[in-house]
């Protein structure tokens, strides 16, 4: 009998020994992910800092690195950005806002659900071939900022249809009735109540998704941006070159000053990001006070 | 603009009614638009894979071992590129798998809220990073820190790119397990406490069982974004197509050629061209088979507790 609690105390010791090893090792592999980010983000702005001043921000590219900017590239990515936002925002909240408010829940409103969540999954670069073949030959809009916009609006729409949507359901169902009960009609409805209540949380999903765009570079290269634009667009239908494709082409190129310049545009494209991530957690943080 | 006319009101009406109409139908157009672009993604890449297999047989395309698309004599073996994805993303699967599940049980299990308010919103923004900046890290950083290691690696390999690309999955499995585990009730965690489990036995035996579904479903979510990782792997692993079991050796994966003659100066309408569509086929079928598999994990297989 003393034996065997004697052998139950080592088991059990045993026991709390690898509970205590197990949640060690769970926090020492979280830590070092965090780590590696911290690692990763260090690298970039050691080998990036010294090239980053205004000259870097207001130069044309250039066969010599000390003479290389991104100017075009910067210019590029906002007219891209601000075409797909006019683009998607509209077309995804409508679609998002049919689904939630308008559409009878039968097959067809659960066809174009999963629909959107298999889009979601598809990878960037197929988009890309879609957009070369359809955009670009098919309705033979060229190698052009718009071609580069339709593309990429395709791309985050299901992101944004699908956090549109989560913000949608987050209204509460007496606003409606409200309005309703009142002769409203169910767009108006939507229009004055529904769509100003679930603002905050689709602005965050939009927000989120934009950033998504400025960052993909597969895409765009398949519509066939330049990698070498010394001028700046001055239409839609203008050859373009974005921050990601120029990062891509430095860091492609075997010369290491080349790779000191890309560190410094993903300085410049990672600054532009949190600011937009940030700007999302604010809207986000200040309406959860609200609903508070 | 009150008016007590009936005409006036019921016009009024009408053109509310119209208004009503026509909003509805812009609805239902943008709702239409995501099944267009499904089609028309199936549609482009099955005809032009059509075409494609009038050029090459169908037994050349899959059973091949040699891709060489655009010097003669040409070869169009997609076994190679396939290989290459693979392996790029079974390395991956093999670091961010451990790891992020890891990370999902001290998140959910272990760590404080203070803990956890900081260390989530940091593996989020480690996934919003963009690729190519994990392409960048991947040959400034760690492909230099390998061949110290391994002498005889190459400049460009595959082990660089699973390990970067391994990265960049990590916080996808890390954050979807975590939301799955926190899902599982507090009852079932304090019944085991109960009956004198420790934290290791809660964890294993039963907190994880209970949101396997969600678990395995971010597996294979991460995998399949793995799979279509582009920019990173073709910074990182080359551009050579290459049968291989070694990971220190320069390959090519299905994404990376894609890229490779997108680049190039590929003429419309050839031979060439048509191995586009062909290769972006088979990327865009197998990833939808892995995403509609992990839609119907969580469907089918979802523990519901009340």
């Amino acid at each position: 009998m003393a034996f065997s609690s004697e052998r139950e105390k080592l088991n059990l010791r045993k026991r709390h020994a690898r509970a205590r090893g197990f949640a060690f090792l769970c926090a020492l592999v979280t830590w070092s992910s965090v780590l590696i980010l911290g690692i990763l983000l260090f690298q970039v702005c050691i080998d990036g800092f010294g090239w980053l001043d205004w000259e870097f921000i207001n130069s044309f590219p250039s066969r010599f690195p000390d003479r290389a900017g991104i100017k075009s590239a910067l210019v590029g990515t906002m007219w891209l950005i601000s075409l797909v936002a006019a683009i998607s925002i509209p077309v995804g909240v409508s679609t998002a806002l049919y689904l939630e408010e308008f559409a009878a829940k039968g097959r067809l409103s659960k066809l174009i659900e999963v629909n959107i969540a298999n889009l979601a999954g598809v990878p960037s670069i197929v988009y890309g071939i879609l957009g070369l073949a359809v955009f670009v030959r098919y309705f033979a809009l060229g190698r052009s900022l718009i071609s580069g916009a339709l593309t990429m609006s395709l791309l985050i729409l299901p992101i944004i249809i699908i956090a549109s949507r989560e913000a949608i359901r987050t209204v509460p169902m007496s606003i409606r009735y409200a309005a309703l009960s009142l002769g409203a009609t169910r767009w108006q409805t939507t229009w004055a109540h529904v769509l100003p209540a679930s603002f905050p949380g689709i602005m965050t999903g939009v927000i989120l998704s934009l950033s998504r765009a400025i960052g993909e570079t597969a895409p765009i290269i398949m519509i066939g941006a330049l990698t070498f634009v010394a001028f700046l667009p001055a239409g839609p239908m203008d050859s373009f070159t974005v921050l990601s494709i120029q990062i891509y082409n430095w860091v492609a190129r075997p010369q290491p000053e080349f790779h000191d310049l890309a560190a410094a545009g993903i300085i410049v494209l990672l600054a532009v990001l949190l600011l937009m991530n940030a700007t999302a957690i604010y809207i986000r943080s200040k309406t959860e006070r609200r609903l508070k | 603009m009150a008016t007590n006319s009936p005409t006036n009101s019921s016009i009024r009406k009408l053109n509310k009614r119209w208004g009503e109409f026509m909003i509805k139908s812009w609805l239902v157009v943008c709702s239409a638009l995501s099944l267009i672009t499904t089609a028309a993604i199936v549609i482009l890449l099955v005809v032009e894979s059509f075409s494609f297999f009038q050029n090459v047989s169908p037994s050349e395309f899959f059973f091949g071992t040699r891709w060489v698309p655009i010097l003669e004599p040409s070869s169009f073996g997609v076994l190679p590129l396939l290989w290459g994805t693979l392996q790029v993303t079974i390395g991956a699967a093999l670091i961010a798998i451990p790891l992020g599940l890891a990370s999902a049980i001290y998140l959910s299990e272990y760590a404080s809220d203070r803990m956890r308010s900081w260390v989530k919103p940091a593996l989020e923004l480690l996934a919003g990073i963009p690729t190519v900046v994990y392409g960048y890290f991947a040959l400034t950083f760690i492909t230099p820190l390998l061949r110290n290691i391994f002498p005889e690696i190459q400049v460009f390999n595959a082990l660089s790119a699973a390990i970067v690309v391994g990265i960049m999955i990590l916080p996808t499995i890390a954050t979807l397990s975590d939301n799955a585990l926190r899902a599982v009730p507090e009852s079932l965690r304090q019944a085991a406490y109960a009956v004198g489990a420790t934290s290791y036995e809660v964890t294993t035996r039963v907190v994880v069982p209970a949101g396997l579904s969600g678990v395995m479903a971010s597996f294979l979510l991460a995998i399949s974004r793995a799979i279509g990782e582009t920019m990173a792997v073709t910074l990182a692993a080359g551009q050579t197509p290459n049968l291989t079991l070694s990971m220190f050796e320069s390959i090519q994966t299905m994404t990376s050629y894609i890229v490779q003659i997108s680049l190039g100066d590929t003429p419309a309408g050839g031979v060439a061209y048509q191995t586009l569509f062909a290769v972006a086929a088979l990327l865009f079928f197998i990833t939808l088979i892995i995403n509609i598999i992990s839609q119907l994990i969580l469907e089918r297989f979802r523990e519901v507790y009340d």
